[in-house]
């Protein structure tokens, strides 16, 4: 017999959401029987904002889309520009901007965890995985001058460099943050709370996660082998790079699957630093770009699609950003279909969702 | 880096060209609009893993689009995107949100003449 069914706001604002997404859960009794999505509170018409910005400043503006991958919006930004321009990035440029974007990596499932961890209760565990983060912060801050927006990336290449003397700082910070970074996994993995909050809760079966459209860790805890950094951007072409693949397909599997990103994250860097060449990190820019392009590029919550559209002029026709927990959002809504009303917390957060970057 | 291509077609041979892309295993990537002085452009992009391919329709002023919801399921979200902020009519989306998907004070913010408000 059907219970009688109740709608219940979940946000936009909620203890555990970090950002304001609202869904309308519709529940039988205690279990969610569907959830209807609205996203538009924080919309900031960042796409709009084209019109306004010229081609150039709008790196600053898409610098701006989200505090958390920051650096790799304004990255996959002016990739779109370098390819409708035919800009050709020196090769350290390249280089530096993957070992920023593989630190920005860290440092968000570094946050993410800390949230997990607070979302269940182990108020420890989310200290010790933030304090951990504050290390890769320290190191954003000694090589851009920022912790949270960098501006370093620029059309062209880069503005700044990191020293030989800094590469071989960053090495060392990240000898000893793996090791501590290690005992905390064991938690995550092992604890028995951990475990019953997580394993087999939320599951996306690898068929769900294809027809969903899901990406990124959430594609991958399903089994997907979908990593946009195997089609070779920026200095990716040069390294060794696996894709960190999960079956389970439940909260547990993606918590595994951003635990062993980190730890690939630090291999990928340490890569860079062996191979990074000599050279200029910028090349100068002249003119305004005319035609479009669609860069797609692998960001901590999954693929990321930027498409500019420029008509020779210095104002772009269109920037538009298709954001990886936008592309999650399906999966998300299909997972939270029978699951218990307690239960939803942990289950969204597990999708990692970035609403500043949906919302744009 | 793989190619990207772009193949302009009318909106009547859209769910045809989905139908066929889905039966080739590629996922729908996005779905993204500009305006253009005859309507609104739209750009279907799709990705077998091995190819990129963008499927390109001008929706004009007054045209109905057929959902491809019915093809590729989650194409819902960015198609209700599409009705709400840019005004184009999609038919047959599901689930449609009935433009209750943003919940903004302006109405189609990406398709508005000069001095609207």
């Amino acid at each position: 017999m059907m219970g009688k069914k109740t709608v219940i706001p979940f946000g936009p604002q909620h203890p555990v959401l970090p950002e304001p997404i609202h869904l309308d859960l519709v529940l039988e009794d205690e279990t969610v029987v569907e959830a209807i999505p609205s996203i538009g509170y924080i919309h900031r018409g960042l796409e709009k904002l084209v019109e306004k910005k010229d081609y150039q400043q709008y790196t600053y503006v898409a610098e701006r889309i989200c505090g958390i991958c920051s650096f790799m919006h304004g990255m996959g930004y002016c990739m779109s520009i370098e390819s409708i321009m035919g800009v050709q990035v020196p090769e350290r440029a390249e280089f530096l901007r993957t070992i920023w974007a593989e630190l920005s990596r860290i440092h968000s499932h570094m946050l993410w965890l800390g949230l997990l961890a607070d979302a269940l209760g182990f108020e420890s565990l989310f200290m010790h995985s933030w304090r951990l983060r504050e290390q890769i912060l320290d190191i954003f801050e000694e090589t851009t001058g920022g912790r949270v927006i960098f501006s370093v990336c620029d059309i062209g290449g880069v503005r700044k460099d990191i020293g030989s003397e800094m590469l071989k700082k960053i090495g060392s910070i990240l000898d000893g943050f793996e090791k501590e970074y290690s005992e905390i996994t064991k938690v995550f993995l092992n604890d028995s709370s951990v475990i019953l909050r997580t394993q087999g809760l939320g599951v996306l079966s690898k068929q769900a996660a294809f027809e969903l459209g899901a990406v990124g860790p959430m594609a991958r805890a399903s089994g997907i082998d979908i990593d946009m950094r195997k089609s070779g951007y920026a200095a990716y072409g040069k390294l060794k790079i696996d894709p960190i693949l999960e079956t389970a397909g439940d909260c547990y599997a993606r918590t595994s699957v951003r635990i062993r990103e980190v730890f690939q994250s630090i291999d990928l860097i340490r890569q860079c630093i062996a191979l990074i060449p000599e050279g200029d990190i910028k090349v100068k820019v002249v003119g305004n770009p005319n035609g479009e392009y669609f860069t797609r590029l692998e960001q901590p919550r999954g693929e990321v699609l930027y498409y500019v559209k420029a008509n020779g002029t210095k104002f772009l026709d269109r920037i538009r950003v298709r954001t990886p927990t936008f592309a999650n959002i399906p999966a998300l809504l299909e997972t939270l279909k029978g699951c218990q009303l307690a239960d939803v917390p942990v289950l969204i957060l597990t999708i990692d969702p970035c609403i500043s970057c949906t919302e744009r | 880096m793989l190619q990207q291509t772009i193949n302009t077609i009318s909106p009547g041979e859209l769910l045809a060209y989905a139908l066929r892309l889905k039966n080739s295993n590629y996922r729908l990537v996005a779905i993204s609009s500009t305006k253009v002085e005859n309507g609104i452009e739209m750009s279907y992009s799709f990705d077998s893993g091995e190819d990129f391919v963008n499927l390109r329709i001008i929706a004009e002023p007054g045209d109905e689009i057929e959902s491809i919801s019915s093809i590729y399921p989650y194409s819902f979200l960015y198609e209700n995107e599409i009705k709400e902020l840019f005004g184009v009519n999609i038919t047959g989306i599901n689930p449609d949100y009935k433009d209750k998907l943003y919940r903004i004070s302006v109405k189609t913010p990406f398709n508005m003449k000069e001095g609207d408000k």
